[in-house]
């Protein structure tokens, strides 16, 4: 069976079924959404179960690709899908995000309801595609077209600059992507293939392979963000509808970091470890600017937009540390980041839901009214800055630990994170849960509903659980990040 | 019974505790909550006593449990463990003590709070992060445990969340502790990359051969062992409160009263006097480190008792003791005397948590109140707090008798100190000198603001009925006229739950309150007589087993004959402190009131901690504020923002086309900007790199 391809385009069917519920019934008849609603979540827990069992057959002990496809398409072109232990957690975690999204939009979207059920499946099947992609062309167009949705999502359920925001996130991700089909062009014209294994398996010319690095890291910087092409994830996620941030928290930015391992380290090892110093520097300059720039913002959801950026500042760091920790590292962090983050955006849509306000000084005293939301927005908090029995510390201090290896500095001024990042988020906590309530329009907020309840728990238990047995990650990421790692050293001749 | 099996209760009991409090609190109601807490408390104690017995004199073998592994990314292995030796042995009963005791006396001091169970389940969850630090076997579970009890400090200070002062204290408490993990982290990595582990037992044996090698950091090149020394000593000062990161102990004290002797006293604020003991196999070859934290913990001493001389809040000069008592336990481990820094940490443990918690029974008899020129008078009321306190007040100024070798705790473990600095001089070593002359000197300070407690709280004349309300309220502001940092605004908070509480008549406080106190009070008297023989004495081999290392060279622990006057010296140092402080509270009464509000220079400098909270306010949190105003507004919304997107919006209106309109034509126009930007980046970049 074609488990991939299955995982991959099991959410069309729920898109197809919300179709034929709007051609039969009426679009806007309260039953029909429902309906789809159901739909929509039901496709999504059965993508879930679907990816779920793709890991519990994944062979840990193989590094290489696994669950291979590979047809003949058109024009010469060939449909290629298989993972291997970087891309396969991906696959899981997207999958474990979409149904909780659907849940979070449940009541909140009132508008053009099945056309946004139609935008998250979409949505999923093309990120997933990114992550199962092993010809170059199949991975550029999931990757370009996931733009799409993600674009509609923001421009049409977005709050009032969504425009702006939307403009700004196409614009940025133009730009790169532009760069990277050149470079993709290019590389089928030398190679005269497009499939990832073989082109990884393939010796670039180094001064070939600088050019190509440039253009790849055009696109992968942007989607991160990596500073200075970060601006627009900050707008992006203010005007973007909750499920819309967690999934452009929690997978998008992901991308980046995935490009990064499957593309610039192994196909243009040479000109990695040359730009590798003009990484650091950006990492380094994103983890200290952009938590100080989060201290002071003045909007929970940029202040949590911001320090995703200098969460994936550490990210970018641990890839190019080229050592096992490092890459380890990295990718925990970027799971461990898609889990917290999305969690903290669904704690920042919990109060917005019920005040249609992001200002932090709108708030304060919460506690006195929602002491669970209290309990598990200080979880995420904590998870957020990194504290070990969390998710969060795992990636960091690994991160860390590799990009130590490479260079003391960085880690270094990386290190000043872990305080920075305490700053800013007990700030923000203090000033939005603690204290007495002031506002007397909070004297009436209601503590968690059953369904915000059923949303937030598989996450605390996601972020516990990879806090404190972060080996049952490792084990299945083990051999394909050594295998990396190993071909990597070897071409750099360390 | 197995002493593995025993010390899996001790070390998840309080965790099993904490969350049946914490999840299901409201569920089980007040009594259940705090019942399952307190239970396994003392459940986890007297198993911890027996674990000790059996260590002491049971000759109970070392040994490591392994339950799961944690981290394991090539050679960087964790495992979550229980590493049982004479170390996590003393620890394991000083944190499961002091912590059960916590938790009966808050039955009583916190019999009116309306989230019991919230605050049972804080004090187990930090029981069980202690744990999990003492009985750690390598760097990970060491850091997991570290910052726990951190976390479980932080909600505890900011228990009263409605107190904005005690929110304020809780960041900076953990900030604080931040800047030393970040120390402490850096450390690791270096031990890490430099040995290829971080479990403790395969790295101790190849330090012998790091000795005299290099290492490069932050573009320098230092000695290997004293490299990673100093960094993760920079773990312990955060932890420990040591001078420069100390400035979040004093404001920890807005936490509920028995947080503040559980773990500002007792057991977390020693937490960095455990790792460097600890790390003595290390230690012990970083002779530039053990200068290091010889010069820290005696500045510490020294500082934080010249603050406390002149504080005015009875909590705030028991922290700024305990500060101090902790730079003792430095200099102990930094001249090496990791065993009496050990011993003095025990004996610590005892008569601060009394001292502690004796302050929390009189602030409880007195409605809330504690400044102690609002005290005076009340050994009438409370005669076994007044008893007890004084008990710690004499075992925390060591009083004893030399020749004999009796007197109480402190007398033991804070003369070996002091004792091994001299001795450490006598060796060649001038820092030993330096440390003996602080040691001696603080001890006189430490006698001062001790008996200075004591006197000011239960001697003299009542100063908190009506009538000298208002003769207090004149000097108090006066006093508080030039104080625009935290006290002010703490001692107004505390105003706010006792409407005219002053009126009532101070009183005693429940048992639940006055058995932990007794104890104590068994403890803070006979510790150090009956324990000086394992932990400094001649059974110190067959204790300590090799749980600290004393390289061949360290022979301070030996016994040495020493001058009658350098003996005497600490002695008479206290005495001398113990009188001027009787003259000064009881013979002239108001005396001390009188000076303070003269000021003068060394007072105010005194009084206002040497002005470190407003340095580092016009300093690091000013410069944070700024450097993130101006990123955000200069830097990413003019610049970035500016020559990007939205110098294309603006070129869009310009044209009239109207903003934020998708217009292929600018998309276009944008990309070959920001190309030409990117490109320029990068050409600099490669032009950096390869010069």
């Amino acid at each position: 069976m074609p488990i991939l391809s299955f995982v991959t385009f099991a959410p069309l069917l729920g898109v197809a079924g919300i179709l034929a519920l709007r051609c039969l019934g009426k679009p806007d008849d309260p039953k029909t959404i429902e309906a789809s609603k159901w739909i929509a979540l039901v496709t999504t827990l059965a993508t879930f179960a679907l990816s779920v069992l793709l890991v519990a057959q994944f062979n840990p002990n193989d590094p290489g690709f696994q669950f291979l496809e590979e047809t003949p398409w058109f024009g010469g072109l060939y449909y290629r899908m298989g993972v291997d232990g970087i891309s396969v957690l991906f696959v899981l975690l997207n999958a474990f995000l979409m149904p909780l999204c659907i849940i979070a939009s449940w009541n909140t979207i009132k508008s053009r309801v099945l056309e946004y059920l139609i935008a998250f499946l979409i949505l999923e099947t093309l990120v997933t595609g990114v992550f199962c992609a092993l010809d170059l062309v199949v991975f550029y167009i999931f990757f370009e077209f996931g733009l799409v949705p993600m674009f509609l999502i923001i421009g049409i359920w977005g709050g009032a600059r969504r425009v702006y925001a939307a403009f700004k996130f196409f614009l940025y991700t133009l730009l790169g992507s532009v760069l990277m089909l050149a470079a993709i062009l290019f590389m089928i014209g030398t190679t005269h293939t497009s499939s990832i294994p073989e082109l990884m398996a393939y010796h670039f010319d180094p001064a070939v392979q600088t050019w190509l690095w440039l253009a790849f890291f055009a696109s992968f910087a942007v989607k991160m963000p990596m500073w200075p092409v970060h601006t627009w994830l900050p707008d992006a996620h203010v005007e973007a509808p909750t499920a819309g941030s967690v999934i452009l928290a929690g997978i998008l930015l992901k991308m980046g970091g995935y490009g990064f391992l499957r593309f610039s380290l192994p196909m243009f090892p040479n000109a990695s470890e040359m730009f590798t110093p003009l990484v650091f520097a950006l990492s380094v300059i994103a983890v200290i600017y952009t938590s100080l720039v989060a201290f002071r913002q003045v909007d929970v959801k940029k202040l949590i937009a911001y320090s995703s950026v200098a969460h994936m500042g550490l990210v970018t760091m641990g890839i190019f540390s080229g050592n096992v920790q490092g890459e380890q590292g990295a990718i925990y962090q970027m799971l461990s980041h898609g889990v917290i983050s999305g969690a903290l955006f669904l704690c920042v849509g919990v109060i917005y839901d019920r005040m249609h306000t992001r200002e932090i000084a709108f708030y304060g005293g919460l506690v006195n009214r929602m002491p669970w939301y209290a309990a598990v927005f200080m979880l995420f908090s904590m998870g957020n800055v990194g504290l070990p029995g969390t998710s969060g510390f795992v990636g960091e201090i690994l991160s860390m630990t590799g990009a130590y290896k490479a260079s003391t500095w960085t880690a270094i001024l990386a290190a000043t994170g872990v305080i920075l990042s305490a700053v800013y988020m007990l700030t923000l906590y203090r000033r939005v849960v603690f204290g007495t309530i002031e506002n007397p329009k909070l004297e009436t907020i209601t503590d968690l509903d059953w369904r915000e309840i059923v949303i937030f728990a598989p996450l605390i238990v996601a972020t516990l659980f990879m806090g404190v047995q972060p080996n049952s990650v490792f084990n299945l990421t083990a051999s394909s990040v050594d295998q990396l790692v190993r071909v990597y050293q070897a071409a750099i001749g360390a | 019974m197995d002493p593995k099996l025993l010390v899996t209760i001790i070390l998840f009991g309080p965790l099993i505790g904490a969350a049946a409090a914490g999840l299901f609190g409201r569920r089980l109601g007040d009594n259940l909550s705090r019942g399952i807490t307190t239970g396994f408390l003392f459940l986890s104690a007297i198993l911890s006593w027996v674990v000790f017995s059996k260590w002491t004199w049971g000759g109970l073998e070392p040994f490591t449990i392994t339950y799961a592994p944690f981290i394991h990314v090539g050679d960087f292995v964790s495992n979550w463990s229980f590493r049982l030796d004479a170390l996590s042995a003393v620890m394991l009963v000083v944190v499961t003590t002091v912590s059960s005791l916590v938790h009966l006396y808050s039955w009583g001091y916190m019999a009116d709070d309306p989230s019991k169970p919230r605050f049972f389940a804080y004090l187990s969850l930090f029981t069980f992060a202690m744990l999990s630090l003492i009985s750690a076997a390598d760097f990970m579970q060491l850091f997991f445990g570290w910052e726990g009890v951190g976390l479980a400090s932080y909600l505890l200070i900011g228990f009263w969340f409605h107190k904005p002062t005690a929110n304020a204290a809780s960041i900076k408490a953990f900030v604080v502790n931040r800047v030393g993990d970040f120390g402490f982290a850096l450390g690791i990595m270096t031990v890490f990359w430099a040995f290829g582990t971080i479990e403790f037992a395969k790295l101790f044996p190849l330090i012998k051969d790091a000795v005299g090698q290099g290492w490069d950091f932050a573009g320098g090149r230092f000695n290997l062992v004293d490299l990673a020394c100093a960094l993760l000593f920079v773990g312990a000062m955060g932890k420990s409160a040591q001078f420069f990161l100390h400035t979040w102990l004093p404001d920890a004290m807005e936490g509920p009263t028995p947080v503040s002797a559980l773990i500002h006293a007792a057991t977390m604020v020693t937490a960095g006097v455990y790792m460097v003991c600890l790390l003595s196999p290390m230690f012990e070859y970083a002779p530039v480190a053990k200068h290091i934290v010889v010069v820290i913990g005696a500045v510490t001493a020294l500082f934080a008792a010249t603050v406390g001389l002149t504080q005015n809040d009875i909590k705030r000069v028991i922290a700024y003791s305990t500060c101090s008592q902790l730079g003792y336990m430095f200099m102990a481990a930094g001249v090496g005397a990791y065993q009496a820094g050990m011993f003095h940490l025990f004996t610590h443990a005892f008569f601060k948590a009394l001292l502690f918690l004796g302050a929390g029974s009189v602030i409880h008899g007195m409605a809330h109140e504690q400044d102690m020129r609002r005290y005076g008078g009340l050994w009438k009321y409370m005669k076994i707090t007044a008893l007890v306190m004084i008990a710690g007040t004499i075992a925390i100024t060591g009083l004893g008798i030399p020749g004999l070798e009796i007197g109480f705790a402190g007398f033991y473990s804070k003369d070996s100190i002091i004792h091994a600095g001299f001795t450490l001089g006598e060796a060649g070593d001038p820092l030993g000198y330096f440390a003996w002359v602080i040691g001696v000197f603080v001890a006189g300070l430490t006698a001062f603001y001790s008996w200075r407690v004591a006197f000011f709280t239960f001697n003299g004349h009542a100063r908190w009925t009506s009538e000298d309300l208002e003769h207090h309220w004149h000097n108090r502001d006066h006093a508080h006229g030039d104080d625009h940092g935290h006290a002010a605004a703490h001692d107004d908070a505390h105003q706010e739950p006792d409407h005219g509480g002053h009126e009532h008549k101070p009183h005693e406080s429940p048992w639940t309150m006055l058995v932990p106190l007794v104890v104590l009070s068994i403890g803070a008297i006979f510790s150090g007589w009956f324990f000086e023989g394992q932990f400094i004495g001649h059974e110190q081999h067959e204790f300590w087993r090799g749980a600290i290392f004393n390289a061949p060279t360290n022979h301070i622990l030996e016994h040495h004959e020493a001058p009658l006057l350098v003996t005497l010296a600490p002695l008479i140092a206290t005495l001398l402190g113990l009188g001027y402080a009787a003259w000064m509270y009881l013979v002239k009464e108001g005396l001390g009131a009188r000076l303070a509000a003269k000021g003068g220079p060394l007072y105010t400098f005194f009084y206002n901690k040497w002005f470190f909270d407003e340095l580092y306010q016009a300093t690091f949190v000013r410069a944070a504020k700024v450097l993130g105003d101006l990123f955000w507004k200069g830097g990413d919304q003019k610049v970035i923002d500016g020559f990007g997107p939205d110098g294309v919006s603006a070129l869009s209106v310009k044209v009239g086309k109207g903003a934020g309109r998708l217009q292929s034509g600018y998309v276009y126009h944008y990309a070959f900007v920001m190309l030409l930007g990117v490109a320029g980046l990068l050409t600099y970049a490669l032009v950096a790199w390869s010069a």
